[in-house]
């Protein structure tokens, strides 16, 4: 256990070795997984639910089913793999029952024309750029991506805020490649098409500038 | 190329994923069709707007909070799982 600790602590004790180690009953292996991906579940969580007091309880679960069920986990995929989908689970559970709507899923509205078709081709002026850091910019995005159906901001925010492969997120979420790919178009002009509500050139201007 | 058919391929466009030839004449369709290039414009940085702004980062006195109960409710799983077996 001491070799674990010390090893954590230099930051190369392997994914596996510490799921292997959490495994046979050491703790501190455990709590290490827990601090290498807390952060990413949390904003998962949070996507999914828009409740932070919901994602607080979805980060809580799903380190204990991860951890209850650690005997089930093979090490064909990867332990963050495994977690993710445990988590995205637990997100989509609290989202039924707090809109009280068994129905949720992450095929909901994926049939939605919205975003097939750009129906906003004025560019961009002035840079969103400008406004980054400020609290009416993460206020803007926030209300955007709430707006997305729950399948298609799970893609979003797994392939391009948590910056996994299509392959991996197709694993997570037990979806075909074909399937994340097109979820991931849809979901990218429909907040592209949200967002220019904000930042289209006021000025009927190319937005070139 | 239409524009329909730009707009398929515009997610392996933007990850970069695109054989030679496709990405030849999606570059050429780009060159003439200006609403394709503002729509590729804007996707862009709707990606990299949400990714370089973390809209949800847990603060470390939570975390912290979050961190202590998963490990106390971890170590009475084990506790009852090693009483069980006794
Ligand atoms: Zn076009």
């Amino acid at each position: 256990m001491e070799t674990i600790q010390k090893k954590a602590e230099e930051g190369i004790t392997s994914e596996l070795a510490l799921v292997q180690a959490a495994k046979k009953g050491d703790l501190e292996a455990f709590s290490e997984l827990v601090k290498r991906y807390d952060r990413n579940v949390f904003r998962i969580a949070q996507h999914i639910t828009h409740n932070e007091e919901d994602a607080q309880d979805v980060v809580q679960d799903a380190f204990l089913k991860a951890y209850q069920n650690l005997e089930q986990f093979q090490g064909n995929s990867k332990f963050y793999t495994w977690l993710v989908r445990i988590a995205v689970n637990e997100a989509l559970m609290r989202l039924r029952k707090r809109r009280n709507d068994r129905t949720v899923s992450l095929d909901e509205d994926v049939e939605t024309e919205e975003g097939s078709i750009p129906r906003e081709v004025a560019g961009w002026a002035p840079n969103p750029e400008q406004l980054y850091g400020t609290s009416e910019l993460g206020d803007i995005l926030k209300k955007t991506i709430q707006g997305l159906s729950p399948g298609f901001r799970t893609v979003f925010v797994l392939r391009d805020v948590e910056g996994l492969s299509t392959e991996e997120t197709a694993e997570m979420l037990n979806l075909s490649i074909p399937a994340v790919k097109s979820r991931l178009l849809r979901a990218r002009l429909q907040l592209r098409d949200r967002l220019a509500k904000y930042f289209k050139s006021k000025r009927g201007g190319d937005g070139q500038r | 190329m239409k524009c329909t058919e730009f707009l398929k391929e515009l997610t392996d466009y933007l990850d970069g994923r695109i054989n030679e030839n496709l990405r030849v004449e999606l570059d050429e369709h780009l060159h003439w069709c200006h609403e394709c290039h503002v729509v590729m414009n804007t996707t862009k940085k709707t990606i990299e707007i949400y990714r370089d702004n973390q809209i949800y980062e847990l603060p470390e006195d939570l975390r912290n909070r979050l961190h202590q109960a998963i490990m106390s409710k971890c170590r009475k799983t084990k506790s009852e799982k090693t009483t069980s077996h006794e």
